[in-house]
């Protein structure tokens, strides 16, 4: 077994990864909040964490569950508007016109497209991550951009 | 991005998750890395060993949540600072004995009841510690100190005044005793 290394070491690394991956799947507002949760969560588990091996996937598939459980919420978060989006995305990144539209994809494609261009994670990660096999992962990918491609047009 | 991991180190430590906070801190003998753990300073590791390491090591025998937060270190620092400084001849810092254990632990609280300035031999702290013929444990405890200068293992010489050993290099011993007066 591999020892744990300090959990600094994970903050230091991949902080801004899953910073960015969050910024990618919930927007830029809500990513804050879930970058604190997905942090949290893996100081909780960590120690009881057998196996060190893959560390950076691991936080993502914190993250990705995060960005989930965050989508859920809202969803059952009553918003008095006329006009009900299902994602409300507030960015004033340069890039926020593809993030806006990768916001919009249905959850998986969504999650594929981000773990993908902002994690740059392979094929096989991105399954693990969404808990798929890499065939349902590449086509999720396939899909979004497809649709991405088609939005963006 | 700074923002968000002071806050998350602030959340850690409100929920229990924060079992080894670090910092490095200058020192006229170069950097020192200070731990604490919620019971109190846990480690002061001097100039020439590696923190990489010693962090490693914090996360194996204490816990893996190991986290750099500067602020919970802030009085070990000023206290030590002023250590170096000359106008501080007592710590008032809560300590934590974890990292040793038994007749080190007993030799190492001997050693922290030395008075400023003073000095002891290691016959002097193996019988403070309950075993007068284990000089050699007493000054393997002294090299093994976990918080030296807090713990201040340097004012342990041979019988006779020779300065035996340091962690920090024997430059450094003397410095701290020529600091103290008692050279």
């Amino acid at each position: 077994m591999t020892a744990l290394p300090p959990f600094q070491t994970l903050l230091d690394e991949y902080a801004a990864e899953v910073m960015a991956v969050l910024r990618g799947a919930v927007g830029r507002t809500d990513a804050d909040d879930c970058f604190q949760e997905t942090f949290i969560a893996a100081l909780r588990a960590y120690p009881k964490l057998g196996d060190a091996s893959n560390l950076r996937g691991w936080l993502l598939t914190i993250a990705h569950r995060k960005a989930i459980d965050h989508h859920r919420a809202k969803g059952r978060r009553p918003v008095p508007v006329a006009d009900v989006k299902e994602v409300g995305v507030y960015d004033p990144e340069p890039d926020d016109g593809i993030w806006a539209v990768v916001g919009a994809l249905p959850p998986k494609q969504r999650a594929a497209v981000s773990l993908r261009y902002a994690s740059d994670l392979p094929h096989t990660e991105i399954a693990a991550a969404l808990g798929c096999s890499p065939e349902a992962a590449r086509r999720s990918l396939h899909e979004g951009l497809k649709r991405l491609r088609k939005e963006l047009a | 991005m700074k923002v968000s991991l002071e806050l998350l180190a602030d959340r850690a430590a409100d929920q229990g998750l924060l079992d080894v906070a670090y910092t490095m801190s200058d020192s006229p003998f170069g950097p020192l890395l200070l731990a604490a753990t919620p019971s109190g300073l846990v480690k002061v590791s001097l100039p020439g060993h590696d923190p990489e390491e010693t962090l490693e090591d914090l996360a194996a025998r204490i816990s893996p949540r190991v986290l750099e937060v500067p602020a919970r270190l802030d009085e070990a620092r000023r206290e030590l600072d002023l250590y170096f400084a000359g106008k501080l001849t007592e710590f008032d810092l809560p300590l934590d004995w974890q990292l040793s254990r038994d007749f080190r632990r007993r030799a190492l609280r001997a050693i922290d009841r030395i008075p400023y300035g003073k000095t002891r031999s290691y016959t002097e702290i193996a019988r403070s510690a309950g075993n007068e013929r284990a000089v050699r444990a007493a000054g393997t405890a002294c090299g093994a100190n976990p918080i030296p200068i807090v713990v201040p293992c340097h004012r342990v010489l041979r019988t006779g005044g020779a300065l035996g050993g340091y962690g920090g290099g024997l430059p450094m011993k003397e410095a701290l005793l020529k600091l103290e007066g008692a050279l």
